[in-house]
């Protein structure tokens, strides 16, 4: 595993995000459909913060990335040109670094817009900067976690529609479990919770930065992406 | 330099590669024949580190596959089957993506990319996009990439497949001017292809070897029959088969009448030519042509392969 090889990788894959229509896509979708629901209840509320729009970026974020991310794999596997990659002179842990990296930067430069509300908002009333620090933070370990699944999820199939529907599912229900807690058996709540995206991302948005919650979003990271590297092995 | 040892695999319950073993010499160009499904990509898979054995291994120059795959993947250049390279990339691009994953050091990259643009003859696409080039320019890509790190060892799955004639001439000299210098392993069920370019043959079946030799010796020892035509004139057909009757050893016959001659096809264990001409001689039979046939690689690959 080198960093060189790494970077190769990650390279090509980000400037093939933007060569097809398909990320301008994403990226449009994703900004309007925040900016629309987020300032939908600003102005009625009339509060300088930015609390509704970091409830809304998990689920919002639970259905973009997979769709940023479901082609890394399945595309390689359905062309073949999979066979060309893994038999340059890279391990296959190169692959999924350089893969992962990519979908993550391309996860961030989404958000990256959305960075003018809050410029925006502080020139409307005393914004505290502070839930709002937190919450970029979180966005960014949200990302990771989030394209941490849509890489494992695209590595299980060729069908890129097949990787989108198993990476958002599994988002989607690391987002709401959060919220369904009432309707479950009380013994299970506290690891439930503690199995929630959601849950661990709102902590860092108040704020506060705790390190279970930063624990909670690296070993999401490394266990999926580990995943994804036993499936690669299995597969050959 | 390659050493295939005892390598099985399975895919599943479908054994694919069995108990299979040869060494290929520095420096040879050598074709895998074989029917599809007979375990030539999958052996090439395991080679270039695509797929793992189930048992057995592959030692390339002393290294062992299994161990140290990057070391083994260095000095091999390979293109897959049907040439699967990204779709989306402009040919420059793409190449230079090789070049950099090859650890071709930057300042050397273009100069690296002018050279495999000429040697296989890439200049008019260079700047145009994979998907909308032909087959054959696909293919000589993918040969480009192959080559990128000037690599000891060369391996090719079915270079030649979906080319035109023209096209498969062309990939052909390529891979003989590589070859004087270069290790090559291409695989093909083309056997006139094998019997162009190749020094040894490795006829593969149901994952074993069936056949293994230069075209040469393949042709004159596989089989042990051999093969004589005969064209005849004022000659009847029954004629000759009670003439015929009299020989042992005599295999198969055809005959095909056009006109007032006949041609006659025999394969026999033994020659026969000797004994028959001078029956011949008896009859009042005009002998147009007489002549002993070799086997050609068509031939002995069904026989080898016929069981499937």
């Amino acid at each position: 595993m080198t960093a060189r090889s790494i970077a190769i990788i990650y390279k090509r894959e980000f400037k093939t995000f933007f060569t097809s229509p398909g990320a301008y896509i994403i990226i449009s979708l994703f900004l309007i459909i925040t900016g629309w629901f987020f300032f939908a209840s600003f102005f009625l509320e009339g509060r300088a913060d930015m609390r509704n729009f970091f409830a809304l970026l998990p689920i919002i974020f639970a259905f973009s990335i997979p769709a940023v991310a479901m082609r890394l794999f399945s595309e390689e596997f359905k062309s073949g040109s999979f066979e060309i990659l893994k038999t340059l002179p890279v391990t296959e842990l190169d692959i999924i670094a350089g893969k992962y990296l990519a979908s993550l930067l391309f996860a961030l430069i989404m958000l990256a817009p959305t960075l003018v509300y809050p410029v925006f908002i502080s020139t409307l009333g005393d914004l505290d900067w502070g839930p709002v620090v937190g919450g970029y933070i979180g966005a960014v370990f949200l990302a990771g976690a989030f394209s941490a699944i849509g890489v494992f999820a695209s590595s299980t199939t060729k069908n890129q529609v097949v990787a989108f529907i198993i990476s958002a599912s599994i988002c989607f229900f690391l987002t709401v479990i959060n919220q369904s807690l009432v309707f479950l058996p009380s013994f299970l709540t506290g690891f439930l919770q503690y199995l929630s995206t959601s849950y661990h991302f709102s902590n860092v948005a108040k704020g506060i930065i705790d390190s279970r919650d930063i624990i909670y979003f690296l070993t999401l990271i490394f266990l999926t992406l580990y995943a994804t590297y036993l499936i690669n092995k299995e597969r050959s | 330099m390659v050493q295939i040892k005892e390598l099985t695999r399975y895919y599943g319950q479908t054994c694919a590669v069995d108990n299979l073993n040869f060494e290929i010499p520095k420096g040879q160009i050598l074709g895998l024949l074989g029917p599809n499904g007979a375990g030539k990509t999958t052996t090439l898979r395991i080679l270039t580190g695509y797929l793992q054995p189930t048992s057995g291994t592959i030692y390339v120059d002393g290294i062992d596959v299994k161990e140290d795959p990057l070391a083994v993947k260095k000095m091999i250049g390979y293109l897959p089957e049907s040439s699967p390279i990204y779709p989306d990339m402009i040919v420059f691009d793409y190449l230079l993506f090789i070049a950099e994953m090859r650890g071709i050091e930057k300042d050397r990259q273009i100069n690296r990319i002018k050279e495999l643009a000429e040697i296989c003859s890439l200049k008019e696409v260079m700047h145009k996009t994979v998907m909308n080039l032909s087959k054959g320019y696909k293919q000589r890509v993918g040969l480009a990439l192959a080559l990128m790190s000037d690599p000891d060892i060369l391996v090719l799955d079915e270079p030649t497949s979906g080319l035109d004639p023209n096209q498969i001439v062309e990939i052909r000299s390529i891979i003989k001017e590589i070859g004087k210098t270069k290790t090559i392993i291409f695989s093909t069920h083309i056997l006139s292809e094998a019997e162009a370019t190749c020094d040894r043959v490795v006829i593969i079946n149901n994952g074993a070897i069936a056949a293994d030799g230069s075209t040469e010796v393949l042709k004159t020892s596989e089989g042990g029959t051999s093969l004589v035509s005969l064209t005849l004139q004022n000659a009847d057909k029954d004629d000759i088969a009670a003439v015929l009757k009299g020989f042992t050893g005599i295999k198969e016959t055809s005959y095909n009448k056009s006109g007032d001659t006949l041609e006659v096809k025999l394969s026999c264990a033994e020659d026969i030519r000797a004994a028959l001409y001078s029956e011949i001689k008896k009859k009042d039979w005009i002998l147009l042509e007489f002549k002993q046939e070799r086997k050609s690689l068509e031939h002995i690959f069904r026989e080898l392969t016929k069981d499937n």
